[in-house]
């Protein structure tokens, strides 16, 4: 399960907005071995495509430099489709080079809503996982989750166990 | 002569967990070389069949992308620090969709010329 805080994923989503017709594309880092993702840190897609994302291979030496300063890891790294679901495509699976990581993918091909959806992929193998959105500005105590397929404004299907 | 080489997460399986290894080379193929003895399989992970670098990798010298610095040809010193990170990509089409979009672009900017493999 990938937990994270609402402001993170509101700041995720404004990103994806802002480049929307482009795949918006980041990583948000955490301290290493937490599972916790806490620095928004947007991306440039140097594809500048509606169909693929690229980071910058000088900005991300950089980024992951300062990650390794700081003793953090990339908790997650996210990506926008634009036009279709929030799911890995078979080129997301090849590139997917960060084990430890949860794939984030926003779908904000609906101008209203957007899709949140995580995954683990590890070793081409996709796991999708649920979204837990913590409310720590409001209440520390009050969570709400996303689980498989479900947008903030849409239920797609269920899932067991809740 | 010895080079530093950071190891990303996802390789660090071929060099028994270890995040900084050293190696020898005067270029960047050759320290792969040299790597892949200690730490067998590594060298495949970076490098095609056909022989270039791996298009799922970033390999820098120091703070220089080696795809600007000749790739696998890329001059090595003593001292260098070589780091490895693995390349953050993907989207929503097919990666041959998406090659074929880029080369597209490469045409349409270089008018008049055929578009050749980069």
């Amino acid at each position: 399960m990938l937990s994270i805080d609402r402001s993170i994923v509101d700041a995720i989503v404004a990103h994806a907005r802002r480049d929307h017709p482009d795949e918006a594309c980041g990583v948000v880092a955490g301290p290493a071995g937490s599972d916790t993702p806490t620095r928004h840190i947007p991306m440039e897609n140097a594809a500048r495509s509606m169909t693929f994302y690229e980071f910058d291979s000088m900005e991300q030496l950089r980024v992951w430099r300062e990650m390794d300063d700081r003793d953090e890891e990339p908790v997650v790294i996210y990506h926008s489709h634009t036009a279709t679901e929030a799911y890995p495509s078979r080129t997301d699976v090849s590139f997917a080079g960060e084990p430890g990581a949860h794939y984030l993918l926003i779908s904000t091909r609906e101008p209203d809503t957007e899709e949140i959806r995580s995954f683990r992929i590890v070793d081409g193998v996709v796991t999708e996982e649920p979204v837990r959105v913590v409310d720590a500005a409001v209440d520390q105590h009050a969570v709400q989750s996303y689980m498989f397929g479900q947008s903030p404004a849409t239920v797609d299907y269920e899932c067991s166990g809740r | 002569m010895a080079i530093e080489v950071r190891i990303p997460t996802i390789l660090r399986s071929y060099t028994g967990g270890a995040k900084v290894v050293e190696g020898t080379g005067d270029t960047l193929s050759d320290l792969l070389t040299d790597l892949d003895s200690r730490h067998g399989g590594l060298k495949a992970r970076l490098v095609t069949d056909a022989g270039s670098l791996h298009r799922f990798v970033n390999v820098y010298v120091n703070d220089e992308d080696v795809r600007f610095l000749g790739a696998l040809d890329a001059k090595l010193n003593d001292g260098d620090s070589v780091t490895i990170l693995p390349a953050v990509a993907g989207g929503a089409f097919g990666f041959a969709a998406a090659a074929a979009i880029a080369q597209q672009k490469v045409a349409s900017a270089a008018p008049g010329r055929a578009s050749t493999a980069r």
